[in-house]
């Protein structure tokens, strides 16, 4: 293991980040900051979701949640489409950086920039309601594995986009929707029986709702259901990745 | 001596191109190599595969005797590549980047040093704390020098350096590769500035059409191709109405009082005086001309093409 090498592949990929942080870490919490004054606003006290959880309290879990899935996905893809257009990704390419180590450097800074955003997001929620954890190891572990499966996501599709518009049609097509519909601003309870069922398919139902469970105890679905899809998704989209990586998909053609 | 490039039966196709058709090619430990060829030749696929950037279809290439693909982390610790592209990461300084560079191959700051030495030898240090986006053309192809040598790689390829570079950091460039040679380092060229391979190149291989065409000491290849190339550009004061049948295939061009004549093994400089003063010619002047690489380039890429 070239230890040396991923570790400094894993602070080129932080430090990048940083180095922008207005737009990688000020403006996603500007604007969970602006869904939570608004739904707050409208919804506020007047609704609880679960019995003893306010509509606020129950959003700011969710909110959390979304940023560090759209902020882990944002980083390694938007770092992989960069290099790639640019042309400057040979400089890791010809290194003796094996195919293992480049995917831990991207995915463990994407779960760093991911759970940065989170934590700042809730920082900015105390503000607003003072919530805390009932079970913090629980939001820990789920926040780890959510944000590590979509930095591994955003492997995936930085290799496939060739251009930004493409990179673009990915986030806006199927990260965002499925962010939006995992019951982030709902239980997914609520819905019609057929959109119910479709949210059982979506992945990041399970992240936001176990995430929520960590904080108030109660959930959708079984907390270890939501655990287990998790982990299962981010060992199928690992595996993937790996599997391009190793094939060279796109990027040593 | 060992190989310090081991090349064999190397095969790459994009679709319906065939990029490399089968190239054998060995550069020993210490030699100064130019590859030569036209646009499209398959010069940078044939590096690329060196490097690790592209996998061939069959055959297999090796690095100091280490394979690049089935040993990919020692090959790829002995070779260094600078890129044809000015390609740079806008995010990060020129110190930053080639620490960043050293550190991708396990060098910490034990290596420190070296990165300094470096800064220093191409005249970077003045801007070793300035983004690379603040850097000029030239500057920037100074940085991808010093970012294919932080591991101090024994192999250093570099693929037409000094396209769109100006004459002074040209020859910087080069007396600071010259050095890296005379210090033991194997250097493979790629140059459109034939003039460049003539002069610094002890071996030289032409690629067309994904094929080595030629592969020769550099004096030989230019040896081989002089007794077609030499000519003699002569200043005469008359011409024969005719030229006879025997000495009409030797001239190029009858300008005014310009003749061009082309010599030959048989026919050599004194022959040809000899049958002019014969054909009652006066000759005022005579220059010889000899081929250079460009001539012989020309000539195997247009008799490869026929």
């Amino acid at each position: 293991m070239n230890l040396i090498g991923l570790k400094t592949l894993l602070a080129k990929e932080v430090l990048r980040f940083m180095k922008v942080y207005l737009q990688t870490l000020v403006a996603p919490v500007v604007t969970s900051f602006l869904f939570l004054i608004i739904f707050s606003h409208v919804f506020g006290e007047r609704m609880s979701v679960y019995d003893g959880v306010s509509y606020t309290a129950f959003l700011i879990p969710g909110l959390i949640m979304m940023s560090m899935i759209q902020n882990a996905f944002a980083n390694s893809s938007s770092s992989l489409i960069q290099s790639k257009v640019t042309g400057n990704l040979i400089f890791v390419l010809v290194t003796p950086l094996s195919n293992l180590e480049i995917f831990l450097a991207f995915v463990a800074a994407s779960a760093i920039r991911g759970i940065l955003v989170g934590a700042v997001v809730y920082a900015v929620a105390l503000a607003f309601l003072p919530v805390a954890p009932d079970h913090p190891f629980y939001v820990i572990v789920m926040s780890v594995l959510s944000c590590a499966m979509l930095g591994a996501l955003g492997l995936i599709a930085g290799m496939w986009a060739e251009k930004f518009d493409q990179m673009a049609g990915f986030t806006n097509f199927i990260i965002v929707p499925l962010s939006f519909l995992s019951g982030v601003f709902y239980s997914v309870h609520s819905l019609p029986d057929f959109w119910k069922a479709a949210s059982h398919a979506n992945p990041f139902f399970y992240m936001v709702d176990g995430f929520r469970y960590g904080f108030y105890g109660v959930s959708d679905v079984s907390p270890w259901l939501s655990i287990v899809v998790t982990l299962v998704s981010l060992a199928l989209v690992s595996a993937w990745t790996l599997y391009l990586l190793r094939r060279g998909y796109k990027l040593r053609d | 001596m060992s190989h310090a490039i081991a090349i064999h039966s190397l095969q790459k196709r994009y679709g319906s191109v065939h990029a490399l058709r089968g190239v054998d090619l060995v550069i020993d430990e210490g030699e100064f190599f130019a590859l030569l060829g036209p646009n499209g030749a398959g010069k940078s696929t044939l590096i690329n595969i060196l490097a690790g950037l592209t996998k061939a279809d069959s055959g297999s290439a090796s690095i100091m005797g280490h394979n690049v693909v089935t040993d990919y982390r020692r090959a790829r610790r002995a070779l260094g590549v600078v890129p044809q592209e000015l390609v740079f990461d806008p995010f990060f300084t020129v110190r930053e980047v080639l620490r960043m560079q050293a550190g991708y191959f396990g060098l910490g700051r034990a290596n420190e040093p070296w990165l300094e030495e470096l800064l220093h030898e191409l005249m970077l240090t003045d801007k070793a704390d300035s983004n690379m986006r603040s850097l000029s053309g030239g500057m920037k192809r100074r940085v991808l020098v010093a970012q294919a040598l932080v591991h101090k790689p024994p192999v250093l390829v570099l693929d037409e350096p000094t396209a769109g570079v100006d004459v002074a950091l040209r020859q910087s460039l080069w007396h600071f590769v010259k050095r890296l040679h005379k210090e033991g380092h194997t250097i493979v060229l790629t140059t459109h500035y034939l003039e460049e391979a003539e002069t610094l190149c002890q071996r030289i291989g032409i690629l067309n059409h994904g094929q080595l065409i030629a592969l020769d000491q550099t004096s030989a290849l230019m040896q081989g191709h002089l007794g077609d190339q030499r000519r003699a550009r002569l200043t005469v004061d008359n011409v024969p109405p005719r030229w006879p049948d025997a000495f009409a295939p030797s001239v190029v061009s009858h300008n005014g009082r310009e003749l061009v004549v082309q010599l030959s093994a048989d026919a050599g400089l004194i022959e040809v005086l000899t049958q002019l003063r014969d054909m009652g010619v006066n000759v005022a002047e005579v220059e010889t001309t000899t081929a250079d690489l460009e001539d012989i380039f020309v000539e195997l890429i247009a008799s490869q093409g026929k």
